[in-house]
């Protein structure tokens, strides 16, 4: 597995007086909340900028502030074409983790775990990273093979897993039905400790106003209709605010990935799906690890509001529309309430969807193109949230040196052409 | 009177039935009410307002709605061995024994210790847990958990172990009519007439909407509630419709595929044997009409959110449908002429009416005349800037207002009083519309978004379009109804469009629908008031949150949503939402239209979980398939394991045998006699057809059309990416027939693999494919005595055997049954698979069982066919592969056809990184020490001395005991694994054990050359 030393950069919130904590509340409360400035600037694009970041959700945010923390590169805007976070960074379960089996993915969930730690500080926001632990649960004799290959390939990778029998899951999770008489009895699980959930808008948030501090435009309602390039070299993209020249632009545009491309003529290979998750109404605290099944599909945490979120699989036919089957939340919940039968008094209060962007491989594309100063950063399918911090951190690194560095290197584009594919197909079962 | 009643008015034709009283608990403490109560009407009458504390704050909150609108009053319901937490008062239907308790407070309502969060709320602005808990960075689970404590709302029953019963129910319909006010009504019977299949649904418990509540009037010269009776029992008594009441519509999806939640026995508190709790409709409606009614704006001013203060339409509900008189001191405060029509309710109830404040400079029309007339006191361009009061509304401030100034121009009055109404205008019940993606246009007139009516499928009518006359919201339905008719007519002959219809005729008191729109009333130090103005009653967010929001760049409507979260408490912004985006829009110098709305997400009210499963749990979450032999396997003492779907005996353990003698024994027996498995669950699929062998030519790698007729072939499937997908044997029937197998796991995927290919990529190809899984029961009968068995249970033609080469099928008659015999083997030994009509199974076995005893012939399970296979080096597809593994990979290029032009798989399998010589190919793995077996998805590395992260070889895919080896043996997929034998590898293990020491070699353990199995 890649392994790299975690830079996270050192040139953040050097001013004091823009910093939050009790302190700047209790001090802001005294001034009854009046003096409290934006969190990051409303900017107009600029003619000129030295890079470009298409999609202002959390990787593309992330990947902003890397390039000006890490790299220097400050003079960059960061185009969205609707509201800050707007995406999938806003629509996912929020689940974190690094407990993949192929090498490759390990290398890059955990590099983001790692980035996870510490990000609340980093950015001086409390994007509220919970590390709850996450439990993936075993019903057949089939599954618990597949599962001591996964958790033996991701202790060697020295990467924290453990085994869990039914009464030690019974133990951590006292709601669970361990019943072996169900008809996907729980026989075993495997928890990842560091594992976790957070506030998916707070990371969009947290890396605006950090980015915005290094001198970042954010600039919202702004789409880009075209890229421009003279021969083989980015020039410059059009939007709906006017031109604007740069020789480096940065696409991680989630659920729409293909039709940026298909604006530099590249075919990526990606199809786009829904989506779908639930929450139920509030309740008081009541489990608090994130399960996980994928025999029966389905994936449910507590909130910190006291909500029950659940999720499932893909749709199973391409869209680009924000919502999805009735089928999906159906089998999602029957499969809760199997395991978790106190779900059953609830209520469902919000359904919703978002696009996921899949490769042939269920693997992420971190990618320079043929066109020079074109990157791509998409195809993350079901789990991209969980890789935030380290897709902006590692995408940041390939625009800024044009090459990818060893963790970016398997999720080139190129590999779909050699075959050398990172199949989590098999290896992850439902990904989120 | 009961003392108790002593807010229970004298009686005048409510909802309610005074004949029969219900008793019922409310925070232990025992009440009565009457049959038709809903729990927050039966608690009013009792005089009590306070039911809950809010969400952050813990605020002491009253009842404020009096339908699915409520945000406030939010209970749980507990039953013996269940609760239902976050209940509205205002939607449950009082029943004897019904026992509520209040929620989010402790140790009780009115002594509540988190109401602490109250003194400090200037410490708690939107977003602060943003900006704080960061420090120290370790703290925050700690921090965490506080403030999980603090947050849900409800509790569950920790008892609860049994889910209710819920069912589901499909249906079709011509037209579904969402809503039974006067809109609702009015389409339906004119629907109804024309023949159509109709549905009818409301989410209350009694069809006619607003008109159960303002009925003083007559429509076509009756009253209105008999106008409303008469309509409804005629659309009851039509054949052609179905109407549910206490059934809401939840959600709107594609091509109107509609989601209804029917409560059918939950509101009687008892369970029925026969009847579910609540039964989930999933309906399929041609065109659907939305008379979904509107719902009140609050006001937003210092202290609104104090219990006693409420809309103004749900304290003229509960006077007019439940006779209860929410106080009798009351103050309205409105910007519209509604609330005039609540003064003169209370005023006819026996209540106090100290006066209106109405926002308008001069407000003029009908009903304010009458009003004016019978000596209420109007208070124009007034407002109320503040209202006081401890756990209940004590006194108002009222001064003179200048909304466009949004300033209080004179001097303060103050007034006391124990209700104050408030109409702050009318919000469109625009959800359905919104969830089908319909766009919503800023009505000027009304203050209101409503929908642009622009579809097709669907369409809002009356309340739910932005028309509230009702003389004209009866003149919009006919019409809309006469359009949905013609065009249903249009696809359906039998629907009729010539019945006369008429408008009704209204004598109501006109009034003016036209409201000042005022979003925030501000007064004395904005930052201040502000900050108990509240917007979002149930999460506690208030004008101040939202202009905080803005301030600090979280400006889009969907920021201030998140940021403040206005709008994502459980009743989803019903009352919050409109009121959040006119503060916005004032905040940003911006019209409302160009604020924007957030979306509305399904459901419209939340649904209930367990309805969402219905049935499909427990036993019915998915199938359990047995096969026919199954209760020979389970009287035999046979341990099984899920297989897919599949029930398969695992192994046979006799008397005080374990695991691994039981498997022992099996895998030995069948070496040096026979065994017998039951191979029933292999998927079996016909190919039928002229162009088969060519077919299966192009999905297999390896040539099937040269294959003769009456012989068999094994071969391997591959992805387009050339990746093993699945193998198995396929027999030639005839010419244009074959019989294919597949593995047990892989059946379904396959067969919709091959008709994916037929249907999108070789239409050409006449090739036709029925999946007989279940048609044939298969026995495989396999070791050395297995030829003389076979020869011993012939019913005829026993000299077959002689003769019957290796892949080669026959077919014969065994004990009478007819028989397909192939000679096939997956142990390595001589074997015969035997399918028989599938009902016949059970007797083919026992048949053989009995034939076989004198031949030592042993049942064995799916453990020992894994052993027997392994000792082989046979893959199993699933656990050998992964779908990362090429033939190749397997050491298997030999089924890679050099002469076939293509293949599924053909062109992948040619990339660069398929030659690569570091690929993970399968080998064999023979520990040092015989008896230790290595763990199953164990990792293989050269020095296991080495830092994490280790370089790992790759997994172990299969590993056992060797009873016939008398050794420990291993499949693997190890790096450059065919140029690694003879090489040793180290196992890691997990508990902190020694690695296991292996040696790299062949897979194929036993008879190498493969002698028996051709015998």
């Amino acid at each position: 597995m890649a392994k790299l030393n975690i830079d996270r950069g050192t040139r953040a919130f050097t001013r004091k007086s823009k910093r939050y904590s009790i302190f700047s509340i209790a001090k802001n409360a005294a001034s009854y909340h009046q003096k409290w400035q934006q969190a990051w600037r409303h900017a107009e694009p600029k003619s000129t900028y030295d890079a470009v970041i298409i999609g202002g959700g959390g990787h593309g945010l992330a990947t902003a502030y890397y390039l000006a923390n890490i790299h220097g590169i400050t003079n960059i805007a960061v185009i969205e074409k609707g509201w800050l976070g707007g995406g999938n960074t806003g629509r996912n379960t929020t689940i974190i983790r690094s407990n993949y089996m192929w090498d490759e993915s390990a290398a890059i969930y955990e590099h983001a775990l790692k980035l996870w730690e510490g990000l609340s500080q980093d950015l001086n926001f409390n994007v509220m990273f919970s590390q709850r632990g996450v439990l993936t649960i075993s019903h057949s004799e089939h599954e618990l093979k597949g599962m001591s290959r996964r958790v033996h390939a991701i202790r060697l990778n020295g990467i924290d897993s453990d085994i869990l029998s039914p009464s030690e899951i019974k133990k951590l999770v006292p709601t669970i039905n361990i019943d072996p008489n169900i008809r996907y009895p729980v026989m075993g699980g495997f928890i990842q400790k560091r594992a976790g959930t957070a506030r998916h808008d707070a990371v969009a948030w947290g890396y605006a106003r950090a980015a915005d501090e290094l001198g970042v435009d954010i600039i919202q309602n702004c789409e880009v209709t075209g890229l421009r390039r003279n021969g083989n070299q980015i020039t410059g993209i059009q939007t709906t605010k006017g031109f604007v020249k740069t020789s480096k632009v940065g696409c991680v545009v989630a659920g729409h990935s293909s039709i940026i491309a298909d604006m530099a003529n590249i075919r990526l290979p990606i199809t786009s799906r829904p989506l779908q998750a639930i929450v139920s109404e509030p309740i008081k605290p009541i489990l608090d690890t994130v399960i996980m099944s994928n025999a029966v599909h389905m994936y449910i945490s507590q909130s910190d509001k006291g909500e029950m979120v659940l999720g499932a699989g893909v749709d199973k036919y391409n869209s680009y529309a924000q919502t999805g089957s009735w089928t999906i939340p159906e089998h999602m919940v029957a499969a809760a309430i199997d395991l978790f039968p106190f779900l059953s008094q609830l209520r469902m209060l919000r359904q919703w969807g978002g696009i996921v962007d899949t490769c042939p491989d269920a693997s992420p594309i971190i990618s320079k193109t043929d066109v020079k100063g074109l990157y791509f950063n998409c195809g993350w399918g079901t789990g991209g949230f969980k890789a935030t911090p380290g897709s902006g951190h590692v995408f940041a690194d390939l625009i800024a040196n044009d090459r990818p560095n060893p963790i970016a290197l398997p999720f080139g584009l190129k590999r779909f052409e050699t075959g050398y594919l990172i199949d989590e197909h098999g290896a992850a079962g439902v990904a989120h | 009177m009961n003392r108790l009643l002593s807010h229970r008015i004298s009686s005048n034709g409510a909802v309610i039935d005074r004949q029969k009283l219900v008793h019922f608990e409310f925070d232990q403490k025992k009440y009565t009410g009457y049959e038709g109560d809903t729990l927050a009407s039966a608690l009013l009458a009792h005089g009590i307002h306070l039911v809950g504390r809010s969400f952050k704050y813990h605020r002491p909150r009253g009842i404020f709605g009096s339908g699915s609108e409520e945000p406030n009053a939010l209970v749980r319901l507990i039953g013996d061995k269940s609760s239902e937490p976050n209940l509205r008062a205002t939607q449950i239907e009082i029943y004897d024994g019904l026992i509520a308790e209040s929620q989010n407070r402790f140790p009780s309502l009115k002594i509540d210790f988190l109401s602490i969060n109250n003194v400090f709320r200037r410490f708690f602005p939107a977003g602060f847990y943003y900006k704080t808990f960061m420090w120290p960075a370790s703290f925050w689970m700690f921090y965490e958990k506080l403030i999980r404590k603090a947050a849900g709302l409800g509790k569950l029953s920790k008892k609860y172990h049994r889910p209710e019963r819920y069912e589901h129910k499909y249906a079709h319909c011509d037209l579904l009519v969402v809503g039974s006010g006067a809109a609702g009504l009015q389409t339906a019977i004119i629907a109804a007439k024309s023949g159509a299949r109709v549905v009818i649904a409301d989410e209350q418990h009694r069809f006619g909407g607003w008109l159960l509540t303002d009925n003083d009037f007559n429509i076509n010269q009756i009253p209105a509630a008999s106008w409303v009776h008469e309509t409804v029992k005629n659309l009851q008594s039509a054949p052609n419709v179905t109407c549910l009441s206490r059934t809401t519509v939840s959600s709107m999806m594609d091509d109107n595929f509609v989601i209804m939640a029917e409560r059918v026995t939950e509101h009687l508190g008892k369970k029925d044997m026969l009847l579910p709790k609540q039964r989930l409709w999933k309906l399929r409606a041609s065109k659907v009409i939305l008379a979904t009614g509107a719902i009140e704006r609050p006001l937003v001013f210092s202290g609104n959110d104090l219990p006693g203060i409420m809309l103004s339409s749900a304290i003229r509900t509960y006077i007019n449908r439940y006779d209860v008189l929410s106080g009798r001191r009351a103050i309205i405060f409105t910007n519209n002429d509604d609330a005039y029509f609540t003064a003169l309710a209370i005023h006819k109830a026996g209540g106090f009416v100290r006066c209106i404040v109405d926002l308008r400079v001069n407000p003029k029309s009908q009903i304010i005349t009458k009003v004016r007339k019978i000596g209420i006191n109007i208070l124009a361009g007034h407002a109320v800037i503040a209202a006081h009061g401890l756990r209940h509304i004590a006194s108002v401030d009222i001064a003179k207002y200048n909304s466009g100034k949004q300033a209080p121009t004179s001097s303060i009055l103050h007034m006391d009083c124990n209700l104050l109404a408030m109409s702050g205008g009318l919000n469109p019940v625009v959800h359905l519309h919104s969830q089908r993606k319909g766009k919503l246009v800023w009505d000027e007139r009304t203050s209101c978004y409503r929908p642009d009516n622009k579809s097709d499928e669907w369409v809002s009518v009356g309340a739910a379009n932005g028309t509230f006359e009702l003389e004209r919201i009866f003149i919009e339905a006919t019409k809309i109804a006469s359009t949905t008719i013609m065009k249903l007519a249009k696809e359906n002959n039998k629907i009729k469009t010539k019945e006369l219809v008429t408008v009704p005729q209204i004598d109501k008191d006109k009034q003016n629908w036209t409201p000042l729109p005022t979003w925030l009333i501000q007064a004395g130090q904005p930052h201040v008031s502000d900050k108990t103005a509240f917007v979002d009653f149930q999460n506690d967010s208030t004008a101040a949150d939202i202009k905080l929001a803005v301030k600090e760049g979280y400006s889009s409507v969907e920021h201030v949503k998140r940021y403040t979260t206005t709008g994502m408490a459980t009743d989803q912004g019903k009352t919050s939402n409109i009121n959040a985006i006119g503060i916005l829009a004032s905040c940003l110098n911006k019209s409302i239209a160009e604020t924007g709305v957030t979306t509305f997400r399904p459901p419209y009210t939340p649904v209930s979980l367990g309805a969402i499963a219905g049935r499909n749990i427990g036993g019915l979450f998915d199938p359990v398939r047995k096969t026919r032999m199954h209760s020979w396997h389970q009287s035999n003492g046979a341990k099984f394991e899920h297989v897919g779907q599949w029930m398969r005996a695992w192994y046979y353990p006799r008397d005080g045998e374990s695991f691994q003698q039981a498997v022992n024994r099996e895998v030995y027996a069948t070496r040096h006699y026979a065994g017998l498995l039951d191979a029933s669950t292999l998927g079996k699929i016909e190919v039928k057809g002229p162009d088969s062998a060519e077919f299966l030519n192009r999905v297999y790698t390896n040539n099937f059309a040269d294959l003769p007729i009456g012989k068999a072939r094994y071969g391997l499937m591959l992805k387009e990416d050339g990746m093993v997908f699945d193998d198995g044997v396929t027999t030639r029937l005839a010419e244009d027939h074959f019989y294919m197998t597949t593995t047990t796991g892989g059946a379904a995927g396959v067969l919709s693999w091959l008709e994916e290919l037929l249907q999108t990529e070789w239409l050409d190809l006449r090739v036709y494919l029925t999946s007989v899984t279940e048609q044939w029961s298969v026995a495989s009968l396999s070791g050395p005595n297995s030829r003389s068995i076979l020869t011993a249970c012939m019913s005829e033609n026993k000299n077959i055997t002689d003769d019957f080469p290796f892949m080669t099928m026959k077919k014969s008659f065994i004990a009478g049954i007819p028989a397909r015999i192939f000679r096939i083997s997956f142990t390595g030994e001589m074997a015969f698979e035997i399918n028989v009509p599938a009902r016949y199974g059970a007797a083919l076995w026992s048949h053989l069982m009995k034939i076989g005893k004198e031949f030592n012939l042993t049942a064995y399970g799916t453990e020992a066919m894994h052993v027997l296979r392994a000792e082989k080096g046979f893959i199993i597809v699933g656990q050998e592969t992964d779908g990362t593994v090429t033939p190749h990979d397997l050491d298997m290029g030999w089924i890679i056809s050099n002469k076939k032009s293509d293949f599924i798989g053909k062109r992948a399998l040619e990339r660069k990184s398929m030659n690569e010589p570091q690929r993970k190919q399968l080998v064999g793995l023979l520990t040092a020490d015989p008896s230790k077996v290595i763990p199953e998805g164990a990792h293989a590395v050269l020095d296991p001395n080495q830092e994490m992260p280790m370089e790992m070889l790759g997994h172990i895919s299969s590993s056992y005991y060797s009873p016939n080896l008398k050794h420990s043996i291993a499949l693997a997929l190890l790096k450059g694994g065919l140029n690694r034998k003879g090489q040793t590898v180290y196992i890691p293990m997990l508990d902190g054990q020694q690695p296991i020491e292996a040696k790299i070699v062949d897979p194929v353990f036993f008879d190498k050359k493969g002698e028996r199995l051709r015998g």
